[in-house]
């Protein structure tokens, strides 16, 4: 089997690799999405932490 | 019963995510590529299908997804409401993302199979329609733990609806064998597990699958779960430890 | 358990089953509403609609497909394996669409009884097999019925 072939998948790549992509992007916002937020929130909090210890 | 109590302490929780992560994601990128491998190289095509119906390796894992975790959600929303235990909240609530994407996923994919298969992107047959309601059912937790501002009652609410909503869920299963569907009716059925009607060369990579997913929720539950207990725990001695610790 | 984390499971199992209980009662009396099609043997016997659009579902008759004229109308014979229905389609098929095959079609009936669609989907069955698979079981099904 060539690569040709397989991206072909008889016909049908559009509707199979449109499937498979899109649910690929959906699973790495799903996973992704949340380490940034705590990235962000950790640093949120430390900032008031470091405000409320000056004050 | 301390054990118990131990597992159930947010901070413990956040310990043994952190512990967990790197074995379920070895795990999980092994099977998924084995999967993956077996399922769009190695499986042979479908007698009517063709190649068209490989879309099956993400479509049904991801509609197995949707029913398993609102299950899950629903049985952390009768623990949250009846023993008021808070990693129950922080695990309905963490689910509900993940559940809500997995039916899109199903859903989607379902439409992309159904146009060059059935000839048409959707149809208002009981199973399509009653998948729909179960992404609304999904949405509404969202929005509904979103919308009220007190954390406690917020999470009240949400565990009702979910435990409420629960009741779609068999109504997904059995649509096709309730109502005459365009959807054909299931598979691999649960009375009928030793002979399912699929070929065994695509049964094992569906099998795979759908066990790869599994832990897919598990890890993207445990990084959601992480950031909900520290925007609930902020103001803990714990919280504050790790926060020095890092800076 | 205390009594108060029973009085909650006993309120909690009792509002689920009431929600049970009521979707029940909501479904069965849309039941027809949710039955996405009829079968040929409703149509035959008079419980399809008249006049109006509906969907009709059924197997397509081994050997029944022709194109009567040299346009794109198709005309074919549905059946549930007791009564059968011909049908007329002028459009695209779907690529499932062959002999033995079930689909769904939506249209209306004419004064012959004959279903003239405006839609037709296929309706592919839960069995997923290799090509090599699909030939022998069929070879094996032929020779039991020579038998």
């Amino acid at each position: 089997m060539n690569w040709q072939e397989f991206f072909a998948m008889g016909g049908y790549g559009f509707y199979v690799w449109m499937s498979y992509g899109i649910s690929l992007v959906v699973l790495l916002i799903n996973f992704f999405l949340p380490v940034i937020q705590r990235k962000q929130l950790l640093r949120q909090l430390q900032l008031k932490q470091k405000r409320n210890k000056q004050s | 019963m301390r054990f118990y109590h131990r597992m159930a302490s947010p901070p413990h929780f956040y310990a043994l995510t952190e512990k967990l992560m790197p074995w379920i994601s070895v795990i999980f990128l092994l099977m998924t590529g084995y999967g993956l491998y077996l399922g769009l190289f190695v499986a042979p095509p479908d007698y009517q299908q063709g190649e068209s119906y490989r879309i099956i390796y993400i479509h049904v894992p991801a509609a197995w997804m949707s029913l398993f975790i609102y299950v899950v959600m629903a049985v952390c929303g009768g623990i949250a409401l009846i023993w008021r235990m808070k990693l129950a909240e922080v695990v309905l609530i963490s689910s509900a993302p993940i559940g809500a994407s997995f039916t899109f996923i199903a859903l989607v994919t379902g439409s992309l199979w159904g146009k060059p298969m059935w000839g048409t992107w959707w149809v208002w047959d009981a199973r399509l329609t009653s998948e729909l309601i179960l992404l609304f059912l999904y949405l509404g937790v969202i929005s509904l733990y979103g919308a009220i501002e007190d954390r406690k009652t917020a999470a009240r609410a949400v565990s009702i609806l979910a435990i409420v909503g629960v009741v779609n869920i068999p109504i997904i299963h059995y649509s096709v064998e309730w109502w005459n569907t365009l959807h054909q009716g299931p598979t691999i059925s649960l009375t009928e597990l030793d002979k399912p009607s699929i070929h065994v060369s695509m049964l094992i990579p569906l099998m795979l699958m759908a066990t790869s997913f599994k832990f897919l929720y598990v890890m993207a539950m445990f990084q959601s779960a992480r950031v909900e207990i520290i925007r609930r725990e902020q103001n803990s001695q714990w919280v504050k430890k790790m926060l020095e610790e890092r800076a | 358990m205390r009594a108060i984390r029973r009085q909650r499971l006993y309120l909690l199992l009792l509002m689920l089953g009431g929600v049970a209980l009521a979707v029940t009662f909501a479904l069965r009396s849309f039941n027809e509403n949710l039955m996405y099609f009829f079968s040929t043997t409703d149509v035959v016997d008079g419980k399809a609609p008249a006049d109006t659009l509906f969907r009709l579902g059924g197997m397509v008759v081994d050997g029944s497909v022709e194109r009567p004229g040299d346009g794109m109308m198709v005309r074919f014979d549905l059946t549930d394996y007791s009564k059968q229905v011909t049908v007329e389609y002028t459009g695209i098929l779907p690529d499932l669409f062959r002999e033995g095959q079930g689909i769904v079609s939506k249209g209306k009936l004419n004064t012959e009884g004959v279903f003239v669609a405006e839609e037709v989907l296929a309706k592919h069955d839960e069995n997923y097999m290799p090509p090599e698979v699909a030939e022998s079981l069929k070879k094996q099904h032929k020779s039991t019925e020579v038998q």
